[in-house]
């Protein structure tokens, strides 16, 4: 996520006897540079800000990791482009949100987002769902960026200058991605028998994991003013999604609530899978750049 | 001097924020003419993504250079490069301790790009942002609704269509000319 460099020359010479040519050529060991820091003057989160910031940092890490598999994948070229935007989008998130929650304890947000096990991740149980068919995609993005939309918006005024500021970054990026995937929604409803038949069943299949979204946990009563109420955002949303689905002719699903547990640590089978592709490289080769 | 131009004279101060001090207008000067790797026919200043410039001399008097850009886009990776550009121009003119630091607040907006600069976007072929950022409909920005038609760079047509809201890079979007059927990109209003 840090700097590119490529320095294949020193490799051999400074490389130690355990990292040999491999199928990735000279891997050169360089030292990775902590960003800049993002608001004028230095700014340190306390834990439970820093706490607050990995619980958002890590629900855009975890969602720009699954849409990058749609790259080359997507039913046109177009959308390809669209879902790598929208995931670099939230990657640049990440890494602002993952590079403040690390200045309470010294790591990067390399250290963040490569060298944690599955517990320590913070995400929601909807962003580690899997990617399904394009309809379940888009039906996860619709309910995400609607959520965040509502989030950013209101994280604009918090008492805390660092979270407002990238609030004030994201929400602006975050409205494209509500569009996107409002088009796609309507699109899919409303363009085939099959388009349709797999909307509704994408619906389904992700509506249990909304509760969660909108969870207030107890860290939450400990950042009053600082943190967003995830329960206050629920009326905007659904009144933001209400007529969307009213045009798409689509039903608000109704059945059981998934256990959720993200912001404690608690994961379904998916996430591990998901860390295991996206860290394994660092891994393989510590302290490499490329 | 007329409202529009007091208006604009304002919008352009925050737009580019240029220092007052001689010697930090010398070192702006030189860090302005770094340019977009993606887009090279605009330069920072001309995105307004330099927000400040700072020389300070110390007593034997080495010049230090504390430079603050902005991002255009949180996840734009030409970031990196621009930073490394500017330190490398300020670095080969002779200032010895430069620093350069991304801010995120204010968040960037295309209502900073200078009219210089839009003029050049077109004659690359790139249509120029049309309107402010309160015309982003839904957007957060403002209530105007009513879209205006994008001008096609190439044949200068109002006659086209989106093809994607994405393009190419993350401050672009896809669209094509229905007279002279050529595909351009449009730099979205944000």
């Amino acid at each position: 996520m840090s700097n590119s460099t490529v320095n294949s020359d020193s490799a051999e010479a400074d490389a130690p006897a355990a990292t040999p040519e491999d199928a990735h050529g000279h891997v050169a060991v360089d030292v990775t540079t902590l960003d800049a820091e993002l608001i004028e003057g230095p700014s340190f989160a306390t834990p439970d800000v820093a706490e607050y910031a990995l619980w958002l940092g890590d629900d855009s890490l975890i969602l720009a990791q699954q849409l990058g598999a749609w790259i080359s994948r997507a039913p046109e070229l177009e959308e390809d482009v669209a879902l790598g935007n929208v995931a670099l989008d939230l990657i640049g998130h990440a890494r602002s949100l993952l590079h403040y929650a690390g200045t309470a304890s010294d790591r990067t947000e390399d250290d963040l987002a490569y060298w944690r096990t599955e517990p320590d991740f913070r995400s929601l149980h909807l962003v580690e769902q899997p990617n399904g068919d394009f309809a379940h995609t888009i039906a996860r993005q619709f309910i995400v960026a609607h959520y965040l939309f509502e989030l950013y918006s209101r994280l604009r005024a918090s008492a805390d200058a660092t979270l407002a500021a990238i609030a004030a970054k994201a929400v602006k990026e975050v409205d494209y991605h509500r569009d996107h995937s409002t088009q796609w929604v309507l699109r899919l409803a409303q363009g085939t028998d099959e388009s349709r038949r797999r909307m509704i069943t994408a619906f389904s299949d992700l509506w249990p994991y909304v509760e969660e979204v909108f969870r207030d946990d107890p860290l939450i009563d400990r950042l009053e003013g600082i943190a967003v109420r995830p329960s206050s955002l629920l009326p905007a949303f659904d009144a933001a999604i209400a007529p969307v689905l009213a045009e798409a002719e689509l039903e608000v699903p109704c059945g059981f609530v998934a256990s959720g547990g993200g912001r404690t640590g608690k994961h379904s089978e998916h996430l591990a899978f998901l860390l295991a592709e996206m860290q394994v490289l660092t891994r393989a080769h510590p302290g490499a750049s490329w | 001097m007329t409202i529009a131009d007091r208006t604009s004279e304002m919008r352009e101060a925050v737009a580019r924020p240029r220092p007052a001090d001689a010697a930090s207008l010398a070192a702006w000067a030189i860090a302005a003419q770094v340019v977009d790797p993606e887009i090279p026919v605009l330069t920072i200043e001309d995105l307004g993504v330099l927000r400040s410039v700072k020389v300070t001399d110390d007593a034997v008097g080495t010049h230090t250079v504390a430079v603050t850009l902005t991002p255009t886009y949180s996840g734009c990776p030409a970031m990196d490069a621009m930073r490394d550009d500017v330190l490398e121009a300020l670095t080969s003119a002779g200032y010895e301790n430069v620093s350069v630091r991304l801010v995120l607040s204010p968040a960037w907006t295309t209502d900073w790009m200078s009219e210089i600069g839009k003029n050049k976007l077109r004659e690359y072929g790139i249509a120029a942002p049309t309107g402010h950022s309160t015309v982003r409909g839904s957007g957060p920005a403002g209530p105007i609704r009513l879209a205006m038609a994008v001008k096609c760079p190439r044949c200068s047509s109002l006659n086209t269509r989106e093809l994607a809201h994405f393009g190419s890079t993350s401050c672009k979007s896809l669209y094509e000319c229905r007279d002279c059927l050529e595909p351009f990109d449009y730099f979205k209003v944000l």
